[in-house]
């Protein structure tokens, strides 16, 4: 075992799979001879040659548009799209394309893609590099999106995805790249998608969540301990598809529930889970499903980010209201 | 300064080999091909031609769906085809069944793809394409892949992919065809500029005397040629193609050509926006009138040999729309099966509802 942050087990991951299967490629803006700009990918491109790991001209739409083609002849690709926000310049070829590849060739085609990004706020930059835009990409069929909250999960998450033969957005919450370590097996292992994970066992209210707020949620829990209140934490691991079971199962206990993203409150992820939750579940509720949510606004300008970001005390709040209901 | 733009129409001049009265006008460029390829170029232009007479009747008749007609577009299309080999890969617009068919598509499948039915764009085993991209340009980046996982498995095969005038305008073109220079892709871009993108004609797509030009600016060959001939579209082909496999890099092809038709069966009317002099100007260029001028200059071809591919596409396009009419409809249970590899939760749960439903 070895100590490592969320971007070391990344890069870890990719350079398990290279080694794996060499169809496996890794390629983007600065990816390769560079090693990415949070260098996600440092040292692959020595370790595996430029065959393998390599540099792209500057544009998202001809990026996955190549791996799709690269796809077509046998390549298992993994591009990186340098900055979530830069997805719309090629949502045609994630959504209109690859999404629909299996279906429009009548099952034929399998397209095992899986798209790395960073993503997510708190992390100072300017605009277009922090949105949370996972709801985005969960509406569209025949994608999954995953979106690790630590170390050991990111590896074990991106080794399954880049094995998946569907295609996989893989989002990486830019403040978890290097803000805590852990105990991360060195060879490989995988963590299967589609499945939540119980982070913190509880009896009065299950907090439900994914990528960095899980932690926060974390935090909120231990200071309702405090309070006497029991919080169940539960780490969705893979926003598209839910692992409903898992859910469904922590709210039959606790009989609450607070749904928690970091996106703004229309539509997403959150919405979902709140929708299955009560078509699921709603005999076994106490109280309304809550949520935790950003604002509906276009993420802020860097000054206004700690604010606009939900937070733990914001969390604490809900889950008050839903115990006091 | 220098005047870039100076010596373009002289650098991108349309390259052609059978005039429009059936003569070979450059001769030192006709390619090396048998009497008997001649001939079975000939024989494909013809089919097609009725296909797309057919295909538009049918379409009339209430029994196809989505249709983009062909006709006056055979040259582009088919002589270009002529020029792959089986192993090559095919992304092809949404006008350009003709080339999956002759790769091999059945023709009842294509009938299908029409008529919205998944099994239409399954392709056989021996055929490597992609079924015909409804998003325009799309399919340029993914033929700049396609060539790319060519040259990095070192096969002797290329990607080629199809567009129009209107396709050339899209972001998509410009980053595959500059895709493809960078990384050296063993991939043929094909450009049939058919001088109108639904209503609006090219002059208004680009203040480029050509599109061929366009492929300067990648850093890749480019050439015009002249769509209605056959012989330049298959020898341009052809060259590019040889060029691919060699590791001499992509090509960009121009073809002028012109879609008799309508943009698609699905309520266009070309006569608001095209005028019947441009029509019969065009109609005079016709690729098959003047390639059966040439091949009867040869004693290559008669009437008889016509009526002889006429007879044969009448029938088997009556047996394609049958078996195409006699195909279970396509349920929702089948699109949630081809979704993804295994089904999801959700769609497990989606598809016990569909089921029960599609039961009765």
């Amino acid at each position: 075992m070895a100590q490592m942050t969320m971007i070391q087990a990344i890069t870890d991951a990719m350079r398990t799979e290279l080694g794996n299967d060499e169809n496996v490629l890794v390629f983007g803006e600065d990816v390769g001879y560079y090693g990415g700009v949070f260098r996600a990918t440092e040292g692959l491109q020595d370790e595996f040659g430029e065959d393998r790991v390599f540099d792209t001209p500057l544009a998202e739409s001809g990026i996955n548009g190549m791996a799709i083609g690269l796809a077509l002849t046998g390549y298992r690709p993994v591009p990186e799209i340098q900055f979530f926000g830069f997805v719309f310049e090629t949502m045609d070829a994630i959504a209109g394309q690859m999404a629909r590849y299996r279906y429009r060739s009548g099952g034929t085609q399998s397209m095992p893609i899986t798209i790395r990004s960073p993503f997510g706020g708190g992390v100072n930059t300017p605009e277009l590099h922090a949105d949370s835009l996972e709801g985005t990409m969960a509406q569209m069929p025949g994608l999954k999106v995953v979106i690790p909250s630590n170390p050991y999960d990111a590896k074990g998450l991106l080794i399954q995805s880049i094995r998946d033969n569907d295609p996989v957005i893989f989002l990486e919450h830019m403040k978890l790249y290097r803000s805590f370590r852990e105990e991360v097996p060195e060879e490989d292992y995988t963590v299967e998608l589609g499945k939540a994970s119980v982070k913190r066992e509880g009896s009065d209210v299950t907090l439900i969540g994914y990528g960095a707020i899980v932690h926060t949620a974390l935090k909120a829990a231990e200071q309702l301990e405090e309070k006497g209140v029991s919080a169940e934490v539960i780490d969705l691991r893979t926003v598209s598809p839910v692992d409903y079971d898992t859910i469904i199962e922590s709210v039959k206990k606790t009989n609450r529930a607070v749904v928690l993203q970091e996106a703004q409150k229309q539509a997403g992820i959150a919405s979902n889970v709140v929708a299955e939750i009560q078509e699921r579940a709603i005999l076994h509720l106490e109280a309304p499903v809550l949520r935790v949510t950003a604002p509906d606004t276009l993420y802020p300008f860097t000054q206004a980010e700690s604010v606009w970001l939900p937070d733990h005390t914001s969390i604490i709040e809900k889950v008050e209201s839903v115990m006091n209901f | 300064m220098k005047r870039t733009l100076e010596n373009i129409e002289k650098q991108f001049e349309t390259f052609q080999i059978l005039n429009e009265q059936g003569e070979i006008v450059n001769e030192e460029a006709m390619p090396d091909l048998s009497d008997d390829d001649l001939k079975e170029i000939m024989r494909r232009m013809v089919y097609t031609r009725i296909l797309d007479q057919r295909s538009i009747a049918l379409n009339r008749q209430g029994r196809l769906g989505f249709y983009a007609p062909t006709a006056g577009q055979e040259a582009s299309q088919l002589g270009s085809h002529y020029a792959l080999e089986q192993d090559d890969f095919i992304l092809p617009g949404y006008r350009d069944v003709p080339q999956l068919i002759w790769q091999g598509l059945p023709l009842y499948k294509a009938y299908l793809f029409s008529k919205g039915h998944y099994i239409g764009n399954q392709m056989p085993e021996e055929v490597k394409a992609v079924s015909p991209q409804i998003i325009i340009g799309a399919q340029i980046t993914q033929a700049a892949g396609v060539g790319l996982g060519f040259k990095k498995r070192g096969e002797k095969t290329i990607a080629i992919t199809y567009t129009g005038d209107g396709g050339a305008s899209q972001g998509d073109f410009y980053e595959g065809v500059n895709f493809a220079g960078a990384f050296g892709a063993q991939t043929v871009f094909v450009v049939q500029n058919n001088q109108y993108a639904i209503s609006v004609p090219s002059e208004k797509q680009t203040a480029a005397q050509t599109i061929a030009q366009k492929a300067v600016a990648a850093g890749i060959e480019g050439i015009q040629v002249d769509g209605m001939d056959v012989l330049a579209v298959y020898a341009a082909t052809k060259e590019a193609r040889e060029r691919a496999i060699n590791g001499e890099g992509p090509t960009l092809i121009e073809t002028l050509t012109y879609r008799y038709g309508p943009h698609t069966m699905a309520g266009d009317d070309p006569t608001r926006y095209r005028t019947e002099d441009t029509d019969n100007e065009w109609e005079q260029k016709d690729p098959i009138v003047r390639f059966r001028k040439y091949l009867e200059s040869k004693d290559l071809w008669s009437e008889e040999e016509e009526n002889e591919v006429i007879e044969k596409a009448k029938e088997e396009i009556k047996a394609a729309i049958k078996e195409a009419d006699n195909t279970a409809k396509q349920k929702v249970t089948d699109l949630m099966d081809i979704m993804y590899e295994e089904l999801p939760q959700n769609l497990q749960e989606q598809r016990e509802e569909y089921a029960e439903k599609e039961s009765k």
